[in-house]
């Protein structure tokens, strides 16, 4: 049986094409405007590359923020259902998966059969997602990928001070201005984000292993920083963006087109409450 | 980057400074001053015997030092008053601890309280300040006492920062944004993000959609509303209700906030008659608290002049 997963995520589309649970071929691209087009356009491209038509495959399963748009599905699972589904079939021991996309960052407690047993995430605030290491890099001048790098040559731990990816940036100036290593403050931006996605992970509870899955994952610099807020192992699977696609591909198989996960939404306290002094 | 760094740059707000025409500070018995140096904006004020002499509003540099320097030299420009004559000058702002010419620091919550009661009259219950990289919502006496607080230091959705770079997105001055978010045929929906970063994606999908660039001003003016409505919500809020800061001078804010409230602001005129002819500029109002509360430690002996010449 072919089938396929499509996750549409707020930046890129993820596509996966698999056979009797083998995968047969995969592709992402941005996503862009025109989400919709984007999705139909990679799915195309995609069974090209695996010399298939649309009519060849069985069921096809969308995920992702904007999973709506992949109109040629025939089924719809949650995100953190398609995490949970992907990551297991990759690793099953994985039993707390932290997700840290372009504009989330959540973290799922997983049963060993890839079900969903508890869900946090953080949607409202950039401060914990991969867009702040954007924003980050762009003030420092560098790309994400050197960022990642030259923060594993850091010696020095400063803590950044702004938990507003707005007001991140003017510190990442002010840092630069007080000559401050960029290494040293590649660090800092890690650790700070690691920091915010880990308080997430402890409303479901850490327990190995830890997985960690998303655009963020293939960030080294971060992935580090993460382990020592944690203090466990984090592990990284090959190819960590595609594993939403690959849960949602994992769902066709199974005949599952509707899955729905309830979440803790996690928002920041972001008032502080004073009396005259 | 290098094509970021040439356009435009539409948060850029004009600078300015005033001398009072009819006064004479040497006639006057304590020379006060206060330098607010907030993380976007200064401001220095100049008082004579606890009145308005001379006051300027000036971008924060990358230095606070220097910044300080720059609205007090530009306050007193057109005087020939220096700082050598001041008796006693108080630092308030994000940036007060560096203000080299002030003996002392006072919070900005204290001195916003205190100009706010000298700016709008004692009636002032509520003060909401809208800085730069914070907001705050302050109950105060009839002295301009402070008695609590609600502050948002941590976010930029709700300051002045948040508006600059929604100005700089849609490549309109930040000052015409309040008067064309009025310029729509209906009120549309509020931008729902209230992270500024998520804003700006919503803002780009909204111009790609093809939806007007007025309609888009009114839909982020609204959202600032709202994120200014719940902290004021928090505090409690009670007539007379004024707001100050930056953000006091969109009206675009400012009269959704008043619609989502069901208050009123207080009209931006000075309480004291006699100042109905200087300009006002909400953006005062630390900066002149600080110059009050100087005047009030020195006329009270409190603390000592430390005049020059």
């Amino acid at each position: 049986m072919i089938v396929g997963g499509i996750d549409v995520g707020g930046k890129n589309v993820h596509v996966v094409i698999m056979k009797d649970g083998e995968m047969l071929a995969k592709g992402d691209s941005p996503t862009g405007i025109q989400k919709a087009e984007a999705a139909e356009r990679l799915y195309d491209e995609v069974l090209e590359q695996a010399s298939l038509k649309r009519a060849d495959v069985e069921r096809v399963v969308a995920t992702g923020s904007a999973s709506k748009r992949a109109a040629f599905a025939q089924g719809m699972i949650a995100d953190a259902a398609a995490d949970a589904r992907g990551v297991i079939r990759l690793i099953p021991s994985a039993r707390t998966i932290i997700d840290v996309g372009a504009e989330e960052g959540r973290a799922i407690k997983a049963s060993p059969e890839g079900k969903v047993l508890d869900f946090a995430i953080n949607e409202k605030c950039a401060a914990g997602t991969g867009t702040f290491v954007e924003a980050m890099a762009r003030a420092l001048e560098i790309s994400v990928e050197d960022m990642a790098r030259i923060s594993l040559e850091s010696t020095r731990s400063i803590p950044m001070n702004a938990q507003c990816a707005v007001f991140g940036e003017s510190e990442v100036v002010s840092l630069i201005h007080a000559k401050t290593e960029k290494r040293d403050i590649a660090r800092a931006v890690h650790d700070a984000i690691a920091g915010r996605i880990a308080s997430v992970a402890r409303i479901v509870g850490l327990e190995k292993d830890v997985v960690l899955i998303g655009g963020m994952a293939r960030n080294v610099g971060f992935v580090e920083s993460l382990r020592k807020e944690i203090g466990m192992d984090v592990v990284v699977p090959d190819d960590p963006d595609f594993v939403g696609a690959l849960g949602a591909a994992a769902a066709a198989t199974a005949g599952v087109l509707e899955e729905e996960v309830e979440a803790k939404v996690v928002e920041k306290e972001k008032y502080e409450e004073g009396k005259a002094s | 980057m290098a094509e970021e760094a040439k356009k435009e740059e539409y948060w850029r707000w004009p600078e300015g400074s005033w001398v009072n025409p009819d006064g004479d500070w040497k006639k006057g018995k304590t020379i006060t001053a206060g330098v607010d140096v907030g993380s976007v904006s200064s401001q220095a004020v100049v008082a004579v015997d606890g009145e308005l002499y001379a006051f300027s509003n000036t971008r924060t540099g990358s230095d606070s030092p220097d910044s300080a320097w720059k609205c007090m030299n530009m306050a007193l420009e057109g005087s020939d008053l220096t700082v050598d004559n001041i008796d006693y000058c108080i630092g308030t702002g994000y940036g007060r601890v560096n203000v080299p010419m002030a003996q002392r620091t006072i919070t900005e919550i204290a001195c916003h309280a205190r100009g706010a009661n000298f700016m709008y009259g004692p009636e002032v219950r509520t003060v909401m300040d809208m800085g730069g990289q914070d907001c705050k919502a302050i109950n105060c006496d009839e002295r301009g006492k402070v008695l609590n607080f609600m502050m948002n230091d941590k976010c930029a959705a709700g300051t002045g920062r948040g508006m600059e770079v929604f100005a700089d997105l849609i490549r309109v001055p930040v000052w015409e944004i309040g008067p064309r978010s009025f310029k729509i045929e209906a009120e549309p929906e509020m931008i729902s993000s209230t992270c500024v970063v998520f804003a700006k994606t919503e803002v780009v999908g909204l111009l790609e959609e093809g939806v007007p660039e007025n309609d888009i001003m009114a839909a982020y003016c609204a959202a600032m509303a709202h994120r200014i409505m719940e902290l004021l919500n928090r505090l409690g809020v009670q007539e007379k209700f004024v707001i100050t800061g930056g953000i006091a001078k969109n009206e675009g804010v400012v009269k959704r906030l008043e619609e989502q409230l069901g208050i009123k602001t207080a009209e931006k005129i000075w309480h004291k008659p006699e100042y109905r002819s200087y300009p006002f500029d909400t953006q005062i109002a630390g900066g002149l608290g600080a110059a009050l509360f100087a005047e009030a430690m020195l006329s009270r002996g409190k603390v000592k002049s430390v005049r020059k010449a």
